[in-house]
């Protein structure tokens, strides 16, 4: 476990700017990773950077809580959950239908795009579900997590992008772990549909271009 | 004291997500490892799944853009 730069006695100081040094090459590290799971949250440019600025500004006041540098990437990824849910709550808009979370045990969720794709005995000449994954563009699998209810594409986040365990997400939401596992099992099982049926259509109208 | 079980495929499935999430307690994830190991519908299923996690990762890397890398080094610099 290595220790982060300590904070010295007095600001201004050589320490000081030796610290602000080293925080700065960490958060530009992971910039990118920060910028890219902000625009999935808040599917906006513009609050997005403002969502990285306010994390970046929230983790330097808080560098004395972080223990362990190695450690930095989950933690400065917490505080960026953390940042958006509150400033989520704040705002309270909900511009977005409010998601039923009466049948999140529903069967209906269950849905899986391997059974759809998996063909065993083609296996040997052939490999259907490599080839759906291939011919998945950037953009359809963008649109696919922006277009995840609110609750959903959150957890979504959180877990694929972001990397913070059911335990981490479940405290940043305040809801039991539970929640956190049948949530992100509805939003993956509504994102691979959502994929399938994109496919779906992309093939129909590829068919009736050629006609 | 906790023994390892034979699981089957529903469990599996039902388990697939925690597996890849890492977060099964060991003697779960070691089921899931003796399963996978001799159930190749399960391995595939799996095999996909991880698959499609690294295309949703890749598809959401976003290079931040050279304004906001200046915003953030300002903002250290006044902090």
């Amino acid at each position: 476990m290595r220790p982060y730069p300590k904070k010295p006695k007095m600001t201004g100081m050589p320490g000081d700017n030796q610290r602000k040094q080293w925080f700065e090459r960490q958060v530009l590290e992971v910039l990118d990773g920060l910028y890219g799971a902000a625009l999935r949250l808040t599917k906006n440019r513009t609050d997005a950077e403002d969502l990285v600025g306010e994390t970046v500004m929230k983790a330097f006041k808080s560098l004395d809580a972080l223990k362990d540098i190695n450690a930095f990437r989950g933690w400065i990824f917490r505080i960026q959950s953390n940042c958006f849910i509150s400033e989520w709550r704040k705002r309270k808009t909900r511009a977005e239908t409010p998601v039923d979370f009466s049948d999140e045990e529903n069967e209906e969720g269950n849905f899986w795009l391997f059974d759809k794709l998996h063909q065993p005995f083609l296996l040997w000449r052939d490999n259907p579900e490599k080839t759906f994954l291939n011919d998945l563009l950037r953009e359809d699998l963008v649109n696919a997590i922006d277009a995840l209810p609110h609750d959903f594409r959150v957890v979504l986040v959180m877990a694929e992008l972001e990397g913070l365990s059911y335990q981490e997400i479940a405290e940043t939401l305040e809801v039991p772990v539970g929640t956190v596992r049948s949530r992100l099992s509805r939003a993956r099982s509504i994102l691979q549909k959502a994929l399938w049926e994109h496919a779906q259509e992309q093939s129909i109208s590829a068919k009736q271009t050629q006609t | 004291m906790n023994e390892d079980k034979v699981i089957g495929c529903e469990e599996a499935l039902a388990r697939l997500f925690e597996y890849i999430d890492h977060e099964l307690n060991p003697c779960h994830g070691h089921e899931m490892d003796e399963h996978l190991s001799r159930c190749l519908s399960c391995y595939s299923r799996l095999e996909f799944e991880q698959r499609l996690r690294v295309h949703l990762q890749e598809a959401a890397q976003e290079q931040a853009p050279d304004e906001l890398q200046n915003k953030v080094k300002a903002l250290i610099m006044k902090l």
